[in-house]
């Protein structure tokens, strides 16, 4: 038999090294995150002074940060609305219908999702270069003969801006995750529907929707998480600084004029936020989960 | 009413392929388009965008990897990305194995914990860690008179390793525990120890989930560039290739040089792209196993 001692050596030196680096990389700055936002830190110095929530007081008040939130929260609403209604349709295609080239079309639509935020403002800003040379704008003058130059990095267009390119990168990854559970309805739950004459918009609202809910409520709270960080990744990378925020983007500016504390202060309540908006969002989508 | 009920098809049929087509062309001519922009001179970008490449203008390239120091990036993150997955792999793995085949003291509390953190996401945490990293770069500073932590791209390896970790453990003990004990017994009885055992036998059986969490990994480590841009900030710094490309383009701006830009994204795609391509099978398939990103 072997030796306890042996076994426990074993296992903690297996487990040791990822608790040290989970530790010290997420718990510790995590525990950080809502110690700071209490303090006040110099922006070169270590040292820190106790504010209690003086912090939480400015924010509530600063217009910047509440309209980063507004923009937030519009953003989840169309971005979410719209990514789902077309990847649920797109995968229903592709699930249930026979056509042909339907690997190639799963293989294109998730392209935008391996590309780097970065990249895609790039490609981005092809498109919505301001002048008749951006391809928006070229699409545009075409069709309607005239010179179109419409300022789609500028405001008001900006946040419009954000969110097309925000569907174009979701829509791919939220549909081959529906496929993937649309595949495992049964077929026959099919075939008996046809049999009584129920038609494909009737199958997709009385069998696959109620099928896949569970799915589409952890889908959900990807998306509210999701979107409040990819919102920042492209607002960082495609919007010149300063011209419109999101809440994380708001933080990061935060941090580099040197407002440490402050800048804490807004993600703890970013954190609450998306937190508290996906427990009601799961709650209100609560239904008796049919059994397959 | 049958002819009726096909030519209904037909027409359902067509609507399907044109919005199916439709979705294609938003993505394949974007991607294509810079690829095109990648090969032009820069004369030509203040003409018709839809216009084919006078010539195959390769000076691009040239001047993204020499002159614009992609190439110094690329290398920068081709050792950032092998560092973390590698260290990654050492790390998880074993704790993995641990964490689902072992039951002893504190082994819940651990899988608990690892299973919160994939709730945390590093944009929150981006900030204390740069802090941290600050803070221990100006002790070693006062006993040493050097800084090690920031601007090093071994430390922003064990970054993105320890980030990726939650993700990773939650993939492997999932596989991990699906696997039969027989398998140990026996090669405990054959005198095996428990290293032995789990290197040799046991590591081998997960190959699978261990490529799933290579690909995942490589992706998010070589286009990541939040982590990178805060912890590499000295403006003579090791860049990775995505932080050069931001850099780049924002000097785009007001220099114009569209040509070079463009070659730049291409050098950032390329290897994504092509890697994509060959495994785009086994991607989605072990997206779904995980079922968790972002």
């Amino acid at each position: 038999m072997r030796s306890s001692k042996s076994r426990s050596r074993f296992i903690f030196l297996c487990v040791a090294p990822a608790v040290i680096l989970f530790f010290l990389f997420m718990v510790m700055p995590t525990l950080n995150v809502f110690r700071m936002s209490l303090f006040e830190r110099g922006a070169y110095s270590p040292t820190e002074t106790f504010v209690g929530l003086s912090n939480f007081k400015t924010l509530f008040k600063d217009v910047k940060f509440i309209t980063s939130m507004q923009n937030t929260i519009l953003l989840i609403v169309t971005v979410t609305i719209v990514t789902f209604f077309f990847a649920i349709v797109f995968a229903a295609i592709l699930t249930r219908e026979k056509l042909r080239g339907q690997n190639f079309f799963r293989i294109i639509f998730y392209i935008p999702n391996i590309l780097s935020v970065v990249v895609i403002a790039g490609i981005f800003s092809a498109i919505y270069k301001p002048d008749t040379t951006g391809m928006l704008n070229n699409i545009f003058t075409l069709l309607s003969g005239r010179d179109v130059v419409v300022l789609w990095k500028s405001q008001p267009m900006v946040i419009v801006s954000v969110i097309l390119a925000m569907i174009w990168q979701a829509i791919g990854y939220y549909m081959v995750m529906y496929m993937a559970s649309m595949a495992a309805v049964p077929l026959d739950l099919y075939e008996s529907a046809s049999l009584d004459g129920a038609g494909r918009l009737s199958q997709f609202f009385e069998i696959t929707l109620p099928l896949i809910w569970t799915n589409i409520r952890t889908t959900l709270t990807f998306f509210i998480i999701s979107t409040i960080n990819m919102a920042f990744l492209f607002v960082k990378s495609m919007v010149a600084p300063g011209m419109s925020d999101v809440a994380l983007s708001f933080m990061y500016n935060q941090k580099d004029a040197g407002l440490y504390g402050y800048a804490m202060a807004a993600g703890v309540i970013i954190f609450l936020f998306s937190f508290t908006l996906s427990a009601v969002v799961n709650q209100a989508t609560k239904r008796d989960v049919l059994q397959m | 009413m049958t002819k009726k009920k096909t030519s209904l098809d037909t027409l359902y049929k067509a609507f399907i392929y044109v919005m199916l087509i439709t979705l294609a062309v938003t993505i394949i001519v974007p991607v294509g388009w810079v690829f095109m922009a990648s090969v032009k001179q820069n004369s030509e970008f203040y003409g018709n965008p839809w216009a084919l490449p006078a010539t195959l203008y390769w000076q691009n390239f040239v001047d993204a990897w020499n002159a614009a120091s992609m190439g110094s990036y690329m290398l920068n993150s081709v050792i950032v990305t092998a560092i973390s997955l590698a260290l990654l792999l050492v790390v998880a793995l074993p704790a993995a194995y641990c964490l689902s085949r072992f039951r002893f003291r504190g082994g819940k509390f651990l899988n608990t914990c690892f299973m919160a953190g994939l709730f945390i996401n590093v944009n929150y945490i981006v900030v204390p860690i740069f802090l941290m990293l600050r803070d221990w770069d100006s002790w070693i500073n006062y006993f040493f008179r050097q800084t090690f932590f920031l601007n090093n791209l071994f430390v922003l390896a064990v970054v993105y390793a320890s980030t990726a970790l939650p993700f990773t453990i939650y993939l492997l003990t999932g596989y991990f525990a699906t696997l039969p004990h027989d398998f140990e017994e026996a090669a405990y009885i054959d005198g095996a120890g428990y290293g032995r055992t789990m290197v040799r036998i046991i590591f081998p059986m997960a190959q699978p989930s261990i490529i799933t969490i290579i690909l995942f990994n490589f992706l998010s480590f070589w286009n990541e560039y939040i982590i990178s841009m805060t912890l590499m900030s000295s403006a003579a710094g090791l860049k990775t290739l995505p932080v050069g490309l931001l850099n780049l383009m924002q000097a785009q701006q007001s220099k114009a040089e569209f040509g070079i830009m463009y070659a730049g994204l291409v050098l950032v795609m390329l290897p994504t792209l092509i890697l994509y391509i060959c495994v785009q099978k086994k991607l989605t398939q072990g997206m779904t196993v995980g079922g968790l990103k972002g």
